[in-house]
């Protein structure tokens, strides 16, 4: 299921992705209560928020900033755009509406490449403001069954930005990428911190199933996707069930359908049939909003280098796929400045990602190490003047120290490249204490093959360089 | 807009509204609202096609504050005119059947 | 009622330590104890309150320190704006009881300038309404005939300068709920250009309509109430970012060589006396210098269709959040849904259930092109009629209501009927422009005639203009 192209008996899924992801203002979008995840219930609170009579909503700039930094991030046309009132009755939601962006949203039709080069339309990327939390108390604590709930209202309002994809993604692991590649991106514009296990960045997918080439099949809406595993995995699922649906002649209701991490399943939310009439019009308290475009290239220019094109360069430096996940994790941690900085520093980047990647997790994106003593290290594993398992050694020490003479840790330690009589004293020895995984291995059992390096590593107190032992081992089979 | 307003509509938006009406206020709402559409029939002759809705009477953009965090409510006063507080927040029955 | 003092005198004698605000507020407080029960102009009399504050503004004259421009002025407010730890009801079940925690802009403004409420004033409940028989807590009565309506919605305000319980009074007007109940009982009654007076801390009935102004006894006063209530208010994102001009400064100017409206197609529906007065308010202005000229206003017609469309839409969303969760009245039930009818159901008066399900109609589904999307252009149709009408007229004069008081329940049989009592005050709120109505002599029962000028967005020197003029020649009608 890693494949792009997700196939099950002919049919193909389309899905579309609607990412809600909480901006990272100070306060709310609509009022000056603080933005601010974790506090005790309801002290977040002003007239605005409580939706008391009387209260008007003004517009926080910031947040209209950081919106347009989305936009710009995905490609957008920024247009001048308006606020609508969405309405409907919930208990979490103040004033009986919520204020969004309907027919004239900031950001229109941008596109996301995933890091495979597919290309995801994005049809919209509008503010809005988020609801207040209900918890359920008595009965099993969820929704059905609760004796009653209880309203906490420091996230309303809360300043939101939604991203509508095109149902553009064919495959479980296509949308991971997407909601990675989306998140990547928030995190570097510095827009939202983006954490979907705080809420802070929500997934809802639309998913629909479809013979290759045929029309859109019956969509439904998938809620409460909290990881970027259970995008996947949710999606799915609910693939395989419009599909046995599908084969059973049945045909598939458009639905709200809520996704269980426990059992591992959709379930029926509601039906769409008797869909809601929100009776959008256009918040009249508010004025429209038409950004310069003077703002719009001010805040194009301060946007900082996207993780694709941080990608590409460090795959093109390193002589690797972007895609691969060497460059993806090192990207991720924004450690690709670093990997470039060990270049610039007479290092070979090819040995700089995998020492970054392998040892660099726990140092952030601007490790202290100075960059000139990892490239000092990896000229001393290229040239040969140490195994890679004693690069990996004296690196794990210049990690501990923070910086050093890697020739010099190499020499305390003793480390001098092992020449080939040695470690051919070493592959003998192995076979005459394992015959049998020896044999094995000449017939072409190639798991034996770890048993024989096992031996030699011990042999050699784990200074064997591992691709000289792997050469000699297959010279000598022949 | 000439057709008559029927009391299935009248009580469906009763129901959107979330105003609970007995079956005579439905007969008297489809009445006195019907009475209501019938004089605003005077504007279906109007041709106001190329005339853009006007939402706002005087025209402003860009209103917009700073992202700056002024005092809070106090939560116990707002509590306190609340109708069932609990546990610093706002009790309600169960929220079964609601929409999401 | 003998001596009635001016608020704009109250000032002069407070500010120059000749008057007392103490004594001033006591002669006003025991107007209120010898009518108010007859009357019922307040919901609530905050004699204790008001009395500690007109204390404090003879210690501040005392102390040599600046008391304001309203000081030691009795004020009453209209019950649907915010006051903190005051009940504010908007004449409503659902609201009963309730005590906002902050104070409304104007409120504030009124405080600081010197001002001294002596109470919160019946309505129409939530302003729905133009006699103020729709109040939870029972009906005003017109000081001038206690068997016929103050008017409304702000009939409490109207009759509180009426009858001397206060020197001036504030009121919202929508559809208009100032100027009407104004002409009603014989005071002045100004509805500004929409967005100069903040909304701020005023309940909204219809956010795009509604403006709070005062009641006053002459014009001079209401240029002295509007000095201090206009202004720019961060807080109401359609506060104009204008300056305030210097009202007063238009009240003796006379009207040589200005151009008066006379609207030729003026829907017709007013009674004879009232539209005999409003001819000898065009003779009186001619003979004063001012031209008459005739212009055409085609859209004035449709004006109460687009707003029973508009006002009630908006009031629809405004009001959704009366749903007894976070404040005023809950009635408890099985389920939230439950106990959102049966609060909304108990909470609200037939008015405003009725206005509700008009404007959820008229947004709702199918029906929003029809009603909402056309009486939208209608508006437009409305603006650009008034921008032309003023191409050749500084200002436009027309009756304030069709008829003098009326008795009580004369027009409760049938809403329509109600609702042509703001055939000639809509159109203003439609377009947001300013108006005042001025009484104008008498008509049948020796009741009080209002005459009506409109000016321009801004234009209220021009309007207060005039009305000092029809002021000054009221005062030689018989």
């Amino acid at each position: 299921m890693s494949d792009a192209l997700w196939e099950l008996d002919g049919y193909e899924m389309v899905v579309g992705l609607e990412v809600h992801v909480e901006l990272a203002t100070n306060t709310k979008l609509f009022s000056s209560s603080p933005n601010r995840f974790g506090d005790e219930p309801n002290t977040n609170i002003d007239p605005v928020t409580l939706g008391l009579p009387g209260a008007l909503p003004v517009l926080n700039r910031h947040a209209v900033e950081l919106a347009l930094r989305i936009g710009l991030s995905l490609n957008c046309t920024v247009q001048a755009c308006t606020f609508a009132r969405k309405n409907y009755f919930y208990p979490d939601m103040p004033k009986a509406y919520q204020i969004s962006q309907y027919d004239q949203p900031l950001n229109v039709d941008g596109w996301l490449d995933l890091p495979d080069g597919t290309r995801i339309g994005i049809e919209r990327a509008h503010m809005e403001e988020d609801a207040g939390k209900s918890s359920h108390a008595g009965g099993d604590g969820r929704v059905h069954g609760a004796d009653y709930s209880l309203i906490d209202l420091n996230r309303a309002g809360v300043p939101l930005v939604e991203i509508v994809s095109r149902p553009d993604l064919r495959s479980p692991e296509q949308a991971r990428q997407y909601v990675t590649e989306l998140r990547g991106i928030l995190l570097a514009i510095g827009a939202s911190d983006a954490k979907m296990e705080e809420g802070s960045m929500r997934v809802d997918a639309n998913v629909s199933v479809r013979r290759a080439g045929a029309e859109y099949g019956t969509r439904c809406e998938i809620k409460n996707v909290n990881s970027v595993r259970s995008v996947g995995r949710a999606i799915e699922y609910e693939a395989k069930r419009q599909i046995l649906m599908l084969d059973a002649g049945e045909s598939v209701r458009q639905q709200t359908r809520h996704w269980d991490e426990g059992d591992g399943r959709t379930h029926t939310l509601r039906d769409k049939e008797n869909s809601d009439d929100y009776r959008y019009f256009l918040e009249p308290d508010l004025v429209p909003v038409e950004p310069s475009q003077e703002w719009i290239d001010q805040v194009r220019a301060a946007l900082p280098v996207l993780p694709a094109v941080r990608r590409a360069r460090l795959a093109e430096a390193a002589g690797v796929a972007p895609d691969s996940e060497l460059i993806m994790s090192i990207v991720d941690r924004r450690q690709d400045q670093y990997a470039l900085a060990v270049q610039a520093a007479g290092g070979d980047v090819g040995r700089a990602v995998v020492y970054i990647k392998e040892a660099f997790a726990e140092l952030g994106p601007e490790p202290t190490l100075p960059a000139a003593d990892v490239a000092a290290l990896t000229r001393l594993e290229v040239e040969g003047a140490l195994t890679a398992t004693q690069a990996k050694s004296v690196l794990a020490e210049l990690v501990a120290r923070g910086g050093g003479d890697a020739a010099a840790i190499a020499a305390e330690r003793g480390f001098a490249a092992m020449d080939t009589s040695e470690l051919a004293g070493f592959v003998d020895a192995a076979i005459a204490a394992d015959p049998e995984a020896w044999a094995k291995f000449c017939a072409g059992e190639g798991k034996a093959m770890g048993a024989l390096v096992g031996h030699i590593m011990k042999a050699s107190k784990g200074q064997a360089d591992g691709k000289l032992v792997t050469t000699i081992l297959n010279a000598r089979k022949s | 807009m000439s057709e008559r307003l029927t009391s299935d509509a009248v009580a469906k938006v009763a129901r959107l509204a979330r105003l609970d009406l007995t079956p005579d206020e439905i007969r008297l709402a489809t009445e006195q609202l019907g009475d209501m559409l019938d004089h605003f029939a005077d504007i279906d002759a109007l041709d106001l096609s190329g005339i853009a809705p006007m939402t706002q009477p005087y025209r402003l953009v860009n209103v917009m504050r700073e992202d700056v965090e002024m005092a809070c409510l106090d939560r116990d006063e707002v509590l306190a005119a609340a109708p069932q507080p609990e546990a610093g927040r706002f009790r309600v029955p169960p929220t079964t059947g609601l929409e999401l | 009622m003998s001596e009635r003092l001016t608020a704009s005198a109250i000032v002069a004698g407070v500010r120059a330590g000749t008057l007392s605000a103490v004594d001033v507020l006591e002669q006003h407080l025991a107007a209120i104890d010898g009518r108010e029960t007859e009357v019922h102009a307040f919901n609530l009399v905050m004699a204790d309150s008001a009395r500690a504050r007109a204390a404090e503004i003879d210690a501040a004259v005392a102390a040599g320190h600046d008391p304001g421009p309203l000081a030691g002025v009795p004020v009453a407010l209209k019950d649907n704006m915010c006051t903190r730890g005051v009940p504010t009801t908007c004449s409503s079940k659902i609201l009963e009881g309730w005590k906002p925690p902050y104070d409304g802009t104007v409120v504030s403004m009124l405080r600081n300038a010197g001002a001294i409420t002596v109470g919160k004033t019946n309505l129409d409940e939530f302003a729905m309404g133009s006699s103020t028989e729709n109040s939870a807590f029972g009906p005003t009565r017109n000081p001038l005939d206690t068997s016929r309506v103050p008017g409304g919605s702000s009939g409490g305000s109207a009759a509180a300068v009426a009858a001397g319980f206060a020197a001036l009074s504030f009121g919202s007007d929508t559809g208009g709920s100032i100027r009407q109940p104004a002409a009603l009982c014989g005071v002045v009654g100004v509805k500004p250009t929409y967005g100069r007076v903040s909304r701020y801390g005023l309940v909204a009935f219809a956010s795009s309509l509604d403006q709070i102004g005062p009641f006053t006894q002459t014009v001079a006063d209401a240029a002295l109430a509007l000095q201090v209530i206009c202004g720019h208010d961060p807080m109401d994102s359609t506060s104009i970012p204008e300056s305030v001009p210097v009202y007063s400064a238009a009240l003796d100017r006379g009207v040589e060589g200005l151009r008066v409206g006379r609207i030729r197609d003026l829907p017709e529906g007013a009674d004879a006396d009232v539209a005999e007065r409003v001819e000898q308010a065009f003779d009186a202005l001619a003979a004063a210098g001012a031209m008459i000229v005739d212009v055409e206003v085609p859209a004035f017609t449709y004006g109460l269709t687009a707003y029973y469309i508009i006002a009630p839409a908006e009031a629809s969303s405004n009001l959704a959040r009366y749903d007894g969760v976070r404040y005023g009245m809950r009635v408890d039930a099985a389920d939230t849904d439950s106990m959102y009818m049966a609060t909304r159901s108990a909470g609200f008066g037939d008015e405003v259930k009725r206005r509700i399900m008009l404007g959820t109609y008229a947004l709702s589904a199918g029906y929003y092109d029809a009603y909402y999307g056309k009486a939208l252009r209608i508006r437009r149709l409305m603006a650009d009629d008034f921008a032309r009408a003023y191409e050749h007229a500084d200002v436009l004069l027309t009756p304030t209501s069709p008829s003098v008081a009326f008795p009580f329940g004369a027009k409760t049989d049938s809403p329509l009927t109600m609702y042509l009592c703001d055939t000639y005050t809509i159109p203003t709120n439609l377009t947001g422009e300013p108006a005042i109505s001025v009484p104008f002599g008498s008509g049948a029962y020796g009741l009080p005639v209002g005459v009506q000028v409109l000016a321009p967005s801004l234009g209220e020197p021009v309007m207060l203009q005039v009305a000092a003029e029809l002021e000054r020649a009221a005062g030689g009608l018989s």
